[in-house]
């Protein structure tokens, strides 16, 4: 079985253990590369019908693209689709014109996940995130337990193994993240993309010699040079590049080890 | 052919003992293959030099504030790299014990595993430990790498020394000698390029012993196991989810669902999107079955083809580490979990513990296992299992033990007993539940001061056998063993009085006879079978149900020459046959199977009454002894 196919099978494995473990089920759903990914297994693992939510948290500072591809695949995939702001926040004025970029990711993404936690009741969230994104994301587990406070206790993670997962003792209150992207790459990502033309965004080709790599927030997220105007080209620029793929967003280089802290919050 | 989605990932761990370099290994063969992204480098350098230390190649693993601080790894994390052979995933797994949960948690992973020794303090208890968890998590590729050979002027006396100590390691724990090689990740030395440092190691660096490391082996040649996940309905169908584990699955194949062995044909797949739908899956692949059948489908039951079962039991033997800030109980009860099934399961006996600081055997009747000890169990569960030895099907003889949803430790099966029935009957499509009772085997045992078994004598009529097993009865009576004795003859005034004597009859009545000696024997009794049963093949099924119910079985084998049964005659029996009255008669007029493995033969006109019962007795008490039992290390298949 080829690496792909091994990558598919396990998250598809992942989903239906997530499904049939908890009762109620969120999914994030960020409309990028990844999320589509995300998205595509989850319609594999169910035959054609994701039986939850997705969640798109928008900071109001979306790409017009990424909302126009929302709109798209909501209708496409017939999905039950919640859309999440941060309203309070706003209403007080935090924003990139007036707040670094770490404190405005924590409060319109991280609280507006809190925020939508408590009113859906979600025990757990499927998450789209990979290990070789950042080092944090590393030491994750497949299914993560974080606290009523949405944190992630790092530094004593239950064991994992065989397939097994830990589940929060009942009563705990807190939700458990459930990650099937963790063993992919960014490379596997994009052959995958290809392999079952996966419908993502533009921003993701090259435009005037330049294209966007990851997507977050409009004002902090900035393009990398590239001529890659093809999922082909893409795979051909990633398979010799060594600039990460995080480089195009502020948020993680504000401070040492941002990601870290702003992750042990409750940060996706 | 660079952008090919089958490249392979090869997932190393590296482990060993607490400061003997794993993280500064990783991070150098990161640095020097040139798969440090842009910018890292220096980005860590400056930190270090903003915080007052030297730069460290760990600070590329070590990724969370607290492990930089400590320069210890904490947590397992993973990186990427490539070479002109393969795509590699480096998982870099903590030394310290109080993180072992965490190497478990990386190293069960991997499909190979880089041990690291420093060549200052050579083999230490976590070099220990974790050679003897890598059989356990089913690693069977091990690289030693003698480390810090910078500190010992790169000695060869010194890495002969280690490599010697690591062979004999392994040859005690009864694993593969390791490919070790000498090397200083601080130095760089060894790693990418032979060093120079070194010119007396022949064996190539580090980077050309991973690239030799064999592709794991195909799963797809293993018998069929399909773990059912769930189940979903989508319009009239319901579709049965999961994932072919091993083997290969066709559409209009037969398929036996375990517990239960339920039987259905696959209909077809159910995929999305529908295109994509296979006629054939094979190992590894998530997918949906549609069956032909209406049977009860349930999340945990596990699919196989007609032959080539998994073992179906309620107790089987195993080798397990334990994690749990308490220690492991005898007697309590645990939530085990063995791929998608989960049932109330207690280990009943442990036989050994192993201490990875000595490798000695502690005491053997220990009342439970600590953390972070490994030990030989014996594990009943309240329901029956679908299981595997582990040398056969990793993927079904591995299992976990959790308590309030936290895993507390794991193991894998070793040295069950397959049965040898090429299919045990099919339960038909009515549910069939197990009702457990609160009192097990094991404690009926220890009540009793023995363990129930079944004792089954054949032979011609006449050869002896009523008159031992009642002899048998009363001296084990008197010894304080209960034993009971299931006649042919009495047997065939009660539970058999509907049978006849034809072929098919006979092997009923064998069955009824064996059931009722199982159930018996599962009260704690010596239950002792006194029947012709002249067909070997009888014989078996007997000992099938006996061993599949986890019970011990003795085939004695009474005999005396035809002669001396005819003179003998206690019943009147050969006289009524030759008459004609007794159709089908063993030995006159329907044959005898000689048994070709009995545990013991009594030829009852050479041996003298008290000596066939003196051999019985023997028997009989080895047979029902409480534990210790035999090591699981004399079973060939406990070092997988």
């Amino acid at each position: 079985m080829s690496n792909l196919s091994k990558l598919e099978s396990q998250s598809i494995f992942l989903l239906r253990e997530a499904y049939r473990t908890f009762q109620r089920v969120g999914m994030p759903w960020s409309m990028g590369k990844d999320s589509n990914v995300l998205l595509w297994l989850a319609q594999k693992a169910f035959c054609g019908r994701i039986p939850f939510p997705v969640l798109h948290i928008d900071t109001t500072y979306e790409f017009p693209e990424m909302i126009e591809f929302r709109a798209w695949a909501q209708q496409h995939y017939g999905l039950q689709l919640i859309v999440k702001i941060n309203e309070e926040a706003i209403a007080r004025g935090v924003g990139y014109a007036t707040h670094d970029p770490v404190t405005v990711t924590h409060e319109l993404k991280t609280v507006a996940l809190q925020q939508a936690l408590a009113e859906y009741q979600w025990d757990a969230l499927i998450t789209g995130i990979r290990r070789d994104e950042d080092p944090t994301r590393a030491k994750e587990r497949y299914f993560s337990p974080r606290s009523s406070e949405g944190e992630w206790n790092y530094k004593n993670q239950p064991p994992e193994f065989w397939n097994q997962f830990a589940l929060p003792p009942k009563g705990a209150g807190g939700h458990v993240r459930v990650q099937p992207l963790l063993d992919w790459t960014e490379y596997d990502i994009w052959l995958y993309i290809r392999r079952e033309k996966i419908p993502i965004p533009p921003l993701y080709f090259a435009r005037e010699g330049k294209r966007f790599r990851s997507i977050g927030c409009q004002p902090i997220t900035h393009p990398v040079p590239s001529a890659a105007s093809t999922v082909d080209e893409i795979i051909a620029e990633l398979y010799a590049t060594r600039t990460p793929e995080r480089a195009g967003r502020a948020q993680d280089h504000h401070e040492r080890n941002a990601m870290q802290k702003l992750r042990a919050k409750g940060f996706l | 052919m660079h952008f090919s989605a089958s490249e392979e990932v090869l997932p190393i761990v590296v482990i060993g003992h607490v400061d003997h370099g794993k993280s500064t290994l990783i991070g150098r063969l990161l640095f020097d293959t040139g798969s440090v992204p842009e910018g890292k480098a220096e980005e860590l350098a400056r930190a270090a030099a903003a915080e007052g230390v030297p730069f460290e190649h760990a600070f590329l693993l070590d990724s969370l504030l607290e492990e930089q601080a400590q320069n210890v790894t904490i947590d397992t994390t993973e990186i990427r790299f490539r070479t002109e052979r393969r795509r590699y995933a480096i998982i870099d797994a903590p030394g310290h014990k109080e993180f072992l949960k965490n190497m478990l948690s990386g190293a069960a992973r991997a499909q190979a595993a880089v041990l690291v020794v420093d060549a200052r303090e050579g083999v230490r208890e976590q070099t220990r430990r974790h050679a003897m968890l890598l059989p356990i998590l089913g690693i069977r590729h091990i690289l030693a790498a003698v480390n810090k050979m910078d500190l010992v002027d790169y000695s060869e006396d010194r890495y002969r020394e280690i490599s010697d100590s690591l062979t004999a390691l392994f040859a005690e724990l009864g694993l593969p000698e390791p490919t070790s090689l000498p090397l200083s990740a601080r130095e760089g030395e060894n790693i990418v390029q032979p060093s120079a440092r070194m010119p007396w190691f022949g064996g190539g660096a580090l980077l050309e012993a991973l690239d030799s490391v064999p592709s794991p082996s195909r799963l797809d040649a293993l018998p069929l196991r399909f773990a059912v996940q769930d189940v979903y309905r989508r319009g009239a169908d319901r579709l049965v989810a999961g994932r072919l584990e091993t083997g290969t699955l066709r559409v209009g194949e037969e398929l036996l669902f375990w517990p239960g062995r339920k039987r259905a044909r696959l209909r077809s797949f159910a995929e999305w999107p529908p295109e994509s739908t296979p006629r054939e899956a094979s190992a590894g692949r998530s997918t949906a079955l549609i069956l032909e059948e209406e049977i009860f489908v349930e999340r945990g039951m596990i699919a196989s083809s007609l032959d080539h079962g998994p073992i179906e039991a309620r107790e089987f033997p195993a080798k397990m580490f334990w994690l749990g800030p308490d220690p492991l109980r005898l007697g309590e009860t645990y939530e085990l979990r063995l791929m998608t099934q989960s049932v109330g399961a207690r280990v009943t006996e442990v036989d050994r513990v192993i201490d990875a600081e000595t490798l000695s055997v502690q005491d053997s009747c220990k009342p439970g296992v600590e953390a972070n000890e490994i030990a030989e169990v014996l594990v009943r569960t309240q329901r029956p299992l679908a299981f595997d030895n582990a040398s056969e099907i990793a993927q079904t003889g591995r299992f976990i033990l959790a308590k309030d949803g936290r895993i507390l430790g794991g193991g894998i099966v070793l040295g069950a007993r397959y049965p040898r029935a090429s299919l045990p009957p099919v339960h038909q499509s009515s549910p069939l539940f197990w009702t457990e009772g609160e009192i097990d085997r094991n404690e009926r045992a220890r009540a009793l001061g023995h363990r129930g078994a079944i004792l089954w004598f054949t032979g011609l009529s006449g050869a002896g056998k009523s008159t031992l097993a009642i002899q048998l009865e009363a001296q084990l009576f008197r010894r304080g063993i209960w034993a009971y004795v299931l006649d042919g003859d009495n047997l065939r005034h009660g539970l058999s009085s509907d049978l006849g004597f034809s072929a098919q009859d006979r092997r009923e009545n064998i069955r009824r006879a064996a059931e009722a000696a199982r159930v018996l024997a599962d009260a704690g009794l010596v239950a002792i079978v006194a029947l012709i049963s002249p067909f070997r093949a009888d014989r078996r099924k007997a000992r099938e149900i006996a061993e599949a119910a986890g019970i011990p079985f003795r085939e004695i084998f009474v005999h005396a020459p035809l002669e001396v049964c005819r003179a003998r005659d206690p019943k009147a029996l050969y006289a009524r046959a030759e008459r004609g009255e007794i159709p089908e008669f063993t030995g006159v007029d329907s044959p005898y199977e000689v048994p070709e493995n009995a545990e013991l033969e009594l030829p009852t006109h050479q041996l003298s009454p008290a000596e066939c019962l003196e051999r019985l007795t023997k028997l009989a008490q080895a047979a029902i002894a409480l534990p210790n039992r035999p090591s699981l290390r004399e079973d060939p298949a406990a070092n997988i």
